[in-house]
């Protein structure tokens, strides 16, 4: 049986049940627990589990981040909040030099099982220091998984994952999505890591789309589909790590390939992903690997502007149309 | 484990004489390590922390193996005054395979989770948290455990440590700070880089801050007792500044250290400030051993550190397939894995 709920929800419910499944899973941030979070999707855990689990802390990024990785190697389950993505870089020793590393320099001593809990995404008017998408700038550091769901449904099977994952986990919810409502079961069930999602099958293009750009990518496949291109959409739902085989397969069978992520062009995601398609599927292309980002441009406030920076399925369907060797102006 | 009191003479003799060896192993630890960098022996730096031994003895003869510490770069003392053995830490050292992080961590990275050390760190000040966070487990799953911090005076300018001490604070949690302040922040005198009082900048968030002489493993030991009782009984943080010297270098090799500090100083710690020789005379003068005793316990040191570098020197690296091993927990290789391929 399933239920429509929005993704606020889905995190509500996964909290809900991974803290009545294991006594050591706690959550830590600002504003977490009376007011359940300003987006509110922990209301009702601090009725439910008390202050000692549901931990307001003061506005102090590293410091709790870095209580969040002792406490992990001492037996301790943190889930971390980052109201905004953007604060990552506040965290940025404690996470990349301190959790990231510390199994690793240990010889495989000392477990590191922490979430960091936060977000990403632009086109909330917030400007530049609420708007980023950074996962890449995570991935890029050995030692920690990278999460990025595309739906509610996504959203609670990942981050029930992430949970019971014994390494630092960071999973980045689209901030835009928090409000909109999928099918989810009402049964438990987790959603593993590294294995992507076909949304669509098609033959003659493949979108690689991860968080808030699969849904982009899933309405370019229905622009493209009434132009008559038939798109495959893929969603890797983690980057690390990244199902390389489902991708490469797709595009061996396509020949052509677009990437769209919301972080940065420059030295991104899609850079990653498209040079793994090249390397790997290189003499199956009939045409260069597209990628979109967002601009690289930071964030600007006004929606004139803002609108301008993410990618559209209007320009990805265009940029396909073009790929397969079509007359963009057909664009329906 | 029974734990030194500094009772009246003729007390805990055998706790006594095991701070003292404990900081002798210290020493002959670093002199061997020293000697393994002036002999290009060893790859890479370290960290000496002769000179402040009576700092970490002091403190962990008051902790058990199931109390926590994080230690520093310069964290040998650290590591064998909880309890590390010297075969293990020389592997470590020189990138062995039987070192205890498999040789991925070095001089500035072993932890001994086994003796309750959650690891040395090379970020100054960065593992503040990891005390903290530790402090917080043991609360959670009430656990009568303490957490010491050790830290030198230099990270007390980095923000993380106010961040920590204010959750410290507010949360209750059983951790102790413990700055070690050697006079110097590697190359800069502390006063350089230090305005106003250390200690009260803990007392600014209501933890109770004590000073004490470093080079006194008596006086670091009484009160890392009571500090330590009374935060296993709900009554932490707290803050000790310990007032110490580094005979090295910032690393070993800081060998012209005259444009920052003098030798008349130096030679003045080492002939009159001495942690091993105040306790050695203060042994003798209570009548507990002798000093022939007190050199029988030397040589048994030196001989056994002796065997354990020979040992380590000739231990196998760690092979090649290790190399992208222990990167996530339950990964056996993670460059697959980072593609998706399912063990």
């Amino acid at each position: 049986m399933t239920r429509k709920i929005t993704l606020s929800r889905a995190i509500n419910e996964a909290m809900f049940e991974e803290m009545h499944r294991d006594k050591s899973v706690i959550v830590m941030g600002e504003d977490v627990a009376e007011a359940g979070h300003p987006f509110k999707f922990f209301q009702g855990l601090v009725d439910e589990f008390g202050t000692g689990r549901v931990i307001d802390t003061p506005i102090a990024e590293p410091g709790y981040m870095g209580i969040a990785v002792g406490a992990a190697m001492t037996g301790t389950r943190p889930v971390v909040d980052l109201m905004f993505g953007d604060f990552l870089f506040l965290t940025m020793d404690q996470l990349c030099n301190q959790a990231a590393k510390a199994h690793y320099m240990s010889g495989g001593k000392l477990n590191v099982p922490l979430v960091v809990h936060t977000n990403l995404g632009a086109s909330r008017r917030s400007a530049a220091q609420h708007s980023q998408s950074i996962h890449a700038l995570v991935a890029h550091i050995p030692g920690i998984k990278v999460v990025l769901p595309s739906s509610a449904l996504e959203a609670k099977g990942l981050l029930k994952t992430a949970i019971r994952d014994d390494n630092p986990v960071v999973i980045f919810h689209d901030k835009m999505m928090y409000n909109e409502k999928v099918e989810v079961p009402e049964d438990e069930f987790l959603i593993p890591f590294g294995q992507a999602n076909i949304l669509r099958e098609g033959n003659d293009i493949t979108l690689v789309g991860t968080s808030s750009m699969v849904a982009v990518c899933s309405a370019a496949a229905e622009l493209l589909g009434a132009s008559g291109i038939s798109a495959e959409v893929i969603d890797p739902r983690t980057i690390v790590p990244l199902d390389e085989a489902t991708i490469i397969n797709s595009v061996k069978k396509t020949s052509r390939a677009i990437v769209v992520d919301e972080g940065h062009q420059n030295f991104g995601v899609t850079a990653e992903i498209a040079a793994r398609i090249s390397e790997k599927a290189f003499y199956f292309l009939d045409a260069p690997v597209g990628r979109m980002g967002a601009m690289d441009v930071p964030i600007p406030f006004s929606p004139a502007l803002e609108d301008l920076t993410v990618p559209k399925a209007e320009g990805v369907a265009k940029w396909a149309m073009r790929l397969c060797g079509r007359d963009v102006k057909n664009v329906a | 484990m029974k734990k030194a009191s500094t009772g009246g003479k003729g007390n805990n003799v055998e706790d006594y004489l095991r701070m003292y060896s404990q900081m002798v192993k210290i020493r002959v630890f670093e002199d061997k390590a020293n000697q393994l960098y002036l002999e290009a022996k060893m790859p890479g730096l370290t960290h000496m922390y002769s000179g402040e031994e009576a700092v970490a003895v002091g403190i962990c003869e008051a902790l058990s193996a199931c109390d926590k510490i994080t230690s520093t770069h310069r964290g040998h003392g650290h590591c064998l005054a909880k309890g590390a053995a010297f075969k293990e830490m020389f592997c470590e050292l020189l990138g062995k395979a039987e070192g205890y992080c498999r040789g991925k961590g070095g001089s500035m990275h072993i932890a001994d989770q086994e003796n309750g050390n959650l690891g040395a760190n090379a970020i100054v000040g960065g593992s503040m948290g990891i005390a903290t966070g530790s402090a917080l487990s043991a609360k959670l799953k009430k656990k009568k455990e303490v957490t010491v911090c050790f830290f030198g005076d230099g990270a007390t300018a980095q923000g993380l440590m106010y961040e920590t001490m204010n959750m410290a604070a507010l949360w209750k949690l059983p951790v102790i700070y413990a700055c070690e302040n050697n006079g110097y922040s590697e190359y800069t005198p502390t006063a350089e880089i230090a305005a106003g009082s250390i200690v009260a900048r803990a007392e600014a968030f209501g933890i109770e801050a004590h000073k004490v002489d470093g080079q006194d493993v008596l006086a670091v030991n009484k009160l890392a007792c009571e500090l330590a009782g009374r935060a296993r009984r709900g009554e932490g943080p707290f803050f000790i500044e310990l007032a110490t010297y580094r005979y090295h270098g910032h690393h070993v090799g800081d060998i012209d250290r005259s444009y920052y500090r003098s030798k008349e100083e130096e030679t003045d710690w080492k002939n009159n400030r001495d942690p091993i020789n105040i306790f050695k005379k203060w042994l003798v003068k209570q009548g507990i051993t002798t000093v022939n005793e007190l050199a029988v316990v030397d040589k048994k040191i030196l001989t056994d550190a002796t065997i354990s570098l020979e040992y380590a020197l000739a231990a196998p690296y760690p092979p090649p397939e290790e190399v992208d091993a222990h990167v996530f927990s339950g990964v056996a290789h993670t460059l697959p894995y980072l593609t998706g391929v399912v063990e």
